[in-house]
């Protein structure tokens, strides 16, 4: 094998897996930009990963199986919000519960499911679609222009994401509420409707992570099939800076990190450890290079974590 | 209105946890006379691997014995600390008189509790501990399947190459490799398995990588030692053939999925149970093989001819009869250099202790 081979499929599978990691970073991003914490990611995610797969499966059809995805992420992320914004319960605390929640979830109602696998036809339409002359391009072609649908749509999303983050008034009311939401609520913001629809967006983005593996990744279920890749992408989330267009970056630096180590295996003498480490290290890394450079762009939305009282202003 | 949504809610989760997390296998009689049978799982039925082939196994202990009063109860992803005793503890509490502890790291938990509770009968999963009353260890051949499904993969190959993707770099899995490797060498002298270490039993996402990478690499066949189908999945969307482990997958990869080593632990199950309904039961530890039914190789697919499965019949007779030992001398190991004398064999505790792979194998142990 020649080198441009072996970098070809690393690259390609690094954007396979780092598809995942991106969805569930987004929708973390969305979450944490309108100034909550919400742990329960890797809940999100197996919560769309058991619904959308038993829709996909009981239907045949992938589409149902990824808006049913997108909805229990999103009813997961209702949870959460109600106990956060309604009852004002601490964030830490309702994320970890809603992981603990989501993972109880998804094995109890995946129980009947469990070594069932998805029809061909299902199958077939995430098969890896060739974009015309962009896929020609060397190295880079196959990695990320030959995939499938949601590959595309991770690209789409992180756009649209940043648009609205940037450029939109929506985009910049929603991020005043992460970073002063007495000041957007001064300014006539209703802060409590938008982070309840953040929030949201964030569990379907969350629900398609989980769905993603569960309908492409492994299109026959088992229990825990997200295996910790919600954690990571709440590390990505520090990682990236809260960007999404570093996200997309971010998400496939980490997918190569997972399978860099499979590739060396024969050539150099790494123990995989070392590449199970690496992410985490990474993220510590950025941490520290935030906190020395005090940049206003690379920091946590300010407001971040906190409950708001419209009563404490 | 807020305060009775809370509450609500609560109830709502906690309800929820309750059935998800502590289900119990079965509504038995509460100190009724028939015996009760409790198992501690490490992970979930649902990892469809290891977990999943004990619970088969007590789902074929209780319509076996259903007659005899025999009842069982489960707790599910025991963590292998001082947790396991209070689950074991519990069980006992519930009115078990007989525990399977089903996981390694329990040992020492299960030996400490069997000093406690003299009346009852545990039995530990693949540990090296014992006593001479009430506590025993059980495990089983499994290098047999293995050697059985290399043969499969060796005479399946077309390129000579077959990946493996192997968990830990424990005896158990090297050993497993090295049976594997020495069916395929049986039959295709020239073929090599390249082994990728993915550093855990259960991460699909992993599992498959590793997999598409041996692919990649010009493997036509996977085999695996794994919780996970991920790799015969990985086998399938490249066009390849796939050997599982533990269970049956050809619902998850119907065009790939050849066979697999398949653990039967009901037949264990059954028989030490029913001779402890009989009165007959000593504390003896148990290694049992493809004779006493323990491991088998599971059923071969229609992707494997005719021809092949003739050949892997005909050895596992020897195998069956005692004729043949997997691990007979001459073994070289990778070097070349004679590991295992002709005429020699590995004993269990040469086996315990592999640190080494046959010759044949591309794959490094740190």
């Amino acid at each position: 094998m020649t080198f441009i081979n072996i970098l070809t499929f690393i690259l390609t599978g690094a954007v396979t897996a780092g598809t995942p990691l991106l969805f569930a970073t987004l929708g973390e991003i969305i979450t944490e930009k309108v100034g909550q914490l919400n742990l329960g990611v890797e809940g999100m995610m197996l919560m769309g990963a058991v619904i959308g797969f038993s829709a996909a499966l009981s239907t045949g059809n992938p589409v149902l199986g990824i808006l049913a995805g997108m909805i229990a992420g999103a009813c997961g992320a209702l949870i959460f919000a109600f106990l956060t914004i309604t009852l004002r319960a601490n964030q830490i605390v309702s994320g970890l519960s809603l992981t603990i929640f989501g993972t109880g979830f998804s094995s109890f109602v995946g129980q009947k499911m469990v070594g069932q696998g998805l029809a061909d036809s299902v199958r077939n339409s995430f098969a890896p679609i060739k974009l015309p002359l962009l896929g020609d391009i060397p190295v880079l072609g196959p990695a990320l222009f030959n995939q499938n649908v949601l590959v595309y749509a991770g690209y789409v999303v992180a756009v649209i994401l940043a648009i609205y983050l940037y450029k939109t008034r929506l985009g910049l009311n929603m991020r005043m509420v992460g970073e002063n939401p007495g000041a957007a609520d001064t300014a006539g913001i209703n802060v409590a409707l938008y982070k309840y629809v953040h929030i949201l967006i964030g569990g379907m983005l969350c629900g398609i992570a989980g769905a993603y593996m569960s309908m492409i990744t492994v299109p026959s279920w088992q229990d825990g099939v997200t295996g910790g890749r919600g954690w990571i992408a709440v590390a990505l989330v520090i990682f990236v800076t809260w960007n999404p267009y570093k996200a997309m970056l971010g998400s496939y630096f980490f997918g190569a990190l997972s399978i860099l180590g499979l590739y060396l295996q024969g050539y150099v003498h790494i123990p995989q450890s070392i590449f199970d480490m690496l992410p985490y290290f990474a993220t510590i890394i950025v941490l520290i290079m935030i906190s020395l450079k005090k940049s206003k762009e690379n920091n946590p939305p300010k407001a971040l974590g906190e409950p708001y009282f419209r009563e404490d202003r | 209105m807020k305060r009775l949504l809370a509450l609500m809610l609560a109830v709502v989760m906690i309800t929820a946890a309750v059935l998800t997390g502590c289900g119990s296998g079965s509504a038995a009689p509460a100190g009724g006379e028939g015996l009760k049978v409790g198992f501690i799982y490490i992970g979930t039925p649902g990892d469809v691997g290891y977990t999943f082939a004990h619970d088969q196994g007590r789902i074929y202990l209780e319509e076996q014995l259903k007659d005899k009063g025999v009842t069982t109860a489960k707790v599910e992803s025991v963590p292998e600390t001082a947790d396991s005793e209070k689950a074991i503890k519990n069980l006992i509490d519930q009115g078990c008189k007989v525990i399977f502890a089903t996981s390694f790291g329990y040992m020492d938990f299960v030996e400490k509790v069997a000093k406690e509770y003299p009346d009852v009968k545990f039995f530990h999963c693949s540990g090296n501990k014992s006593n001479e009353t009430n506590f025993v260890n059980y495990f089983g051949k499994i290098e047999q399947a293995r050697y059985l499904t290399g043969i499969v993969a060796g005479l399946k190959t077309k390129s000579g190459k077959i990946g493996y993707v192997a968990a830990m770099q424990i005896p158990e899995v090297i050993r497993g490799i090295d049976a594997f490797t020495l069916g395929v060498r049986s039959v295709n002298p020239t073929a090599v398995v390249n082994v990728k270490w993915t550093n855990t039993w259960y991460d699909p996402q992993l599992e498959k990588s590793a997999a598409e990478a041996l692919l990649n690499e010009g493997n036509d066949v996977i085999a695996q030692h794994q919780d996970s189908t991920a790799p015969q999945i990985a086998a399938q969307e490249k066009g390849a053939f796939a050997i599982g482990y533990n269970s049956d997958s050809s619902k998850a990869a119907p065009k790939a999925y050849l066979t697999a080593p398949v653990w039967n632990w009901g037949v264990y199950y059954v028989d030490q149970v029913q001779k402890i309904l009989d009165g007959s039961w000593k504390a003896e530890n148990y290694l049992g093989g493809m004779h006493e039914g323990v491991v088998d190789i599971g059923p071969m697919t229609d992707l494997v001819d005719a021809d092949i499965k003739a050949k892997v019949e005909e050895v596992k007779a020897k195998i069956l009869d005692g004729s043949l030992d997997v691990f007979a001398g001459p073994v070289k190991d990778q070097t070349g250099a004679v590991k295992i004398a002709e005429g020699a064999t590995m004993t269990v505790e040469e086996q315990q202790a592999c640190k080494w792979f046959v010759e044949g194998v591309n794959g490094k142990i740190d």
